[in-house]
Order: structure tokens, then sequence, then C-alpha cells
């Protein structure tokens, strides 16, 4: 199969740059497929799991935190808050993050608390459950 | 030149531990500069592209009539944030003064102003005037990490969702060199207005797929270009903050350099004075008892 230019960038470095044939994205309405020839788009992510590389066979994974992603000519540029291949991934910081927002989840305190924490803990499974195929 | 020899010897002494602790400081500050200058080329670009992205998304929701909810469209009103960026520590000669001077202008060009208040030299001041502001963040440390810009661009992008202002200026030194980093007024939003300089030009800008929707993508783009706006002046401020303290701490030797030098002189004159004097003494005795 052709292949695209996949670059997925925070503000901090380049997470990775590479020719893939398949890229899958957590897009806001469900999870979409990119492959080369794709019309231009540009596309709102939630926090979830990008997968690239091959298009029957290996694919690696990212964890994203929400962003967007841009295809336009040969290349999607996916941009985040943070990004984190899958090797990247500190298991037991994701599991110290997770019991930290399960503790502040169980206690009452207002609202904007209680947004942030659920966010924080759904980024924890989410680390935790890509490092986890690795 | 009344002073004693040993009064001069021990204000010398003092001069030269000084100097040595400013030239340590010096020396501290352009290590720190190298890596914060390295930080600020590097993420430079992150930004500039997601800018361009922001607004090619603005231009097709404007030329395609496109309805925009009400916390992502432009807004046009005259209430300002400021986020003004200062570092914690001073000994960084007028970097901060600079800054501050020109936070004052702008408050007083536009009242309807709430700032955010990045370092401890910023707060102080405005504390002690009775400045109100809406957030401050202190002790930032010496590398700023993108987990900071976020949590601040967080808690601007909060308060613009809840129509607390409607344009969002940043206000701190631009990085340019060691010795050169002016204080900038930087708009974050609005954006559209150099758009609008700019004519048709487009035919090549493609039509984008927007998915789920063009709102949604602008709700998507907005946060993260306010963190990144946040983040990359984070980023210059700390180098230039380094690159004032370098330069403040090198004066600052090369002045204790020049008393030292001058104190040497007095010291040498007042002891060739004494020596002088006390071979006089020895004659004029020889010379008496000769007699």
């Amino acid at each position: 199969m052709s292949t695209f230019q996949l670059e997925v960038l925070t503000h901090e470095r380049t997470v990775i740059l590479t020719d893939v044939e398949y890229v899958g994205l957590p897009g806001k309405n469900g999870r979409f497929g990119v492959l080369k020839g794709h019309i231009p788009i540009m596309a709102a992510l939630k926090l979830g799991i990008l997968e690239f590389g091959s298009y029957r066979g290996k694919r690696r994974k990212i964890a994203l935190s929400g962003g967007f992603a841009q295809m336009q000519g040969n290349k999607l540029v996916v941009m985040a808050n943070t990004a984190e291949l899958a090797e990247e991934i500190d298991v037991l910081r994701a599991q110290r993050a997770k019991e930290r927002a399960e503790r502040r989840l169980s206690e009452k305190k207002d609202d904007l608390d209680f947004a942030r924490a659920q966010t924080a803990l759904r980024k924890a499974i989410l680390r935790l459950e890509i490092a986890d195929g690795e | 030149m009344a002073q004693s020899g040993r009064e001069i010897k021990r204000r010398i002494a003092s001069i030269t531990s000084t100097q040595q602790i400013t030239r340590a400081m010096e020396m501290i500050a352009a290590t720190k500069l190298r890596q914060a200058q390295e930080q600020v080329f590097s993420t430079r670009p992150y930004f500039q592209r997601l800018k361009t992205s922001l607004s090619a998304v603005l231009s097709a929701a404007e030329k395609g009539g496109e309805d925009l909810a009400e916390n992502v469209r432009p807004r046009r009103g005259p209430r300002y944030c400021l986020l003004v960026i200062t570092s914690d520590r001073g000994l960084a000669g007028g970097y901060n003064v600079r800054i501050l001077r020109q936070a004052e202008i702008f408050l007083k060009e536009n009242p309807a102003t709430d700032m955010v208040i990045v370092g401890r030299k910023a707060r102080d001041y405005f504390r002690s005037r009775n400045q109100t502001f809406l957030a401050e963040f202190v002790n930032l440390g010496d590398d700023p990490t993108l987990r900071q810009g976020q949590q601040i661009g967080q808690v601007i992008y909060d308060f613009y969702l809840h129509g607390l202002f409607d344009r969002i200026s940043i206000l701190s030194a631009k990085f340019i060199n060691s010795i050169t980093h002016p204080v900038e007024l930087r708009t974050v939003l609005p954006l559209a207005e150099r758009q609008k300089e700019r004519p048709e030009e487009s035919g090549l800008e493609p039509l984008f797929l927007y998915e789920p929707s063009i709102n949604a993508v602008l709700a998507a783009i907005l946060p993260l270009y306010i963190n990144a706006a946040v983040f990359q002046s984070l980023v210059e401020a700390k180098a230039s903050e380094f690159g004032a303290r370098m330069t403040a701490m090198r004066s600052a030797t090369d002045n204790a350099g020049e008393l030292i030098e001058e104190l040497n002189l007095t010291y040498h004159r007042a002891r060739q004075a004494v020596i002088t004097k006390e071979i006089a003494e020895i004659v004029g005795g020889a010379d008496a008892l000769k007699a």
C-alpha cells in the first residue's frame, strides 16, 4: 500500500515523523481512519488512542490528549497538548496519577475540581491501557 | 586619603568577594541562557503553525458565512485580559522594571483590563499598589515546562469561555539575543485583524472538510493556541531574563574590578607614604645623632 507522512507534535517536541499507510484517530464523534489521498480535512480530536503503521500489519500507538488533526496534501499533522508513544509511557507514574485522581474524585469538592479530576483519571486509564499493550 | 592601609585592605577583600559572587552568577546565567535559548528556537515553529491553522479555520468560517458558536466566535469588545510575565527573582538589571512600566501604560490606556500575573516581581508590584488581578502564578522555576504553560493557558481560556473579557494580550520580553529582548505586547486574540489586510490571496488554500464541524474544530484549536501562546511567551521571557541577568552581572563584575583597581592604587600610595615618612624619620634621626 502507498504511504503518506504522519507528524505528531506537541509544543515541546516532535513525537514522531514517519511514513505510514494508515492512521486511526480518536475523532470527537468517533474514531476514523486516514489513508493516502484522503481529502483535506481538519478534525477535532478527543482524548484517546492514535494508531499508526501498516494497513493490515503492525501498528504503534500514541496516547493523545485531544487536540486536532490536519490532512493536507500528502501529510497528516496532529497537534496536541500531550502525546506519548506507548513505549514512552511511565506505567508507575500513570498508576500513581490514576490513584490520585480516584482519591480526588471520592472527595467532594466544587464542580471544576471534579471535571479536572475526571479528565486526569481518563488520561491515566488511557495511558495504562496503551502501555499494557506493549 | 586619610584611610589607613588596613581599612582599605578590608574594603578590597569585601569587594573581591562580591565580585566573585557576581562573576559566578554571570556564569550561571550564561549557562542557563544557552539552554533557554535552544528552547526558544525549538518551540517557535509549533506556535506559528497553530496560528496559521487557526487563522485558516477562521477565514474559512468567515468566507463560508458560518454561524459560529458564541464561545468561539471572534469578539470585538473592549475588555482585555493582560497576561504580565516577569521574573521571580531580581538582579536582572532593568528587566522587570521595563515590563511593569509598560503594564502601567497599558492599564491606563485600557481601563477595562483584567490581569493575570506571572512572577513574584509583578505580583509584589501590583499588590503594593492595591491593583487587583484575576490570577497569579509564582515560583515557576528556571525552566518553564509545557505543563505550566498549559495550566496558565487553561485558566485564561476558562475565563474567556465564561465571557470575562474579549481580547487576550501577553506583555513580556521577546527574546532576540542575549542583549536584545524588548518588551513586547503580543496579541493572542482576536486574530482576524491581520487576516483582513491580506485580501483574497486564496484559491490556493484547499477546501477543508471540518470534522465533526467547524465549531468543534475551533473549540479544539483555540485552547491549544492559547496554551501555546502562553508557553511560548514563558520560554522567551525566561531566556530574556537570563540574558538580562547575565548582562547585569557582567557589568557588576566589571564595576567591582574597577573599584578594586582604584582601591589598590590608594592602598599602595598610602603604604608608600608610610615608608617615605619612616625613611625620612630615620634619616632625620641619624642626622640628629651625627650632629
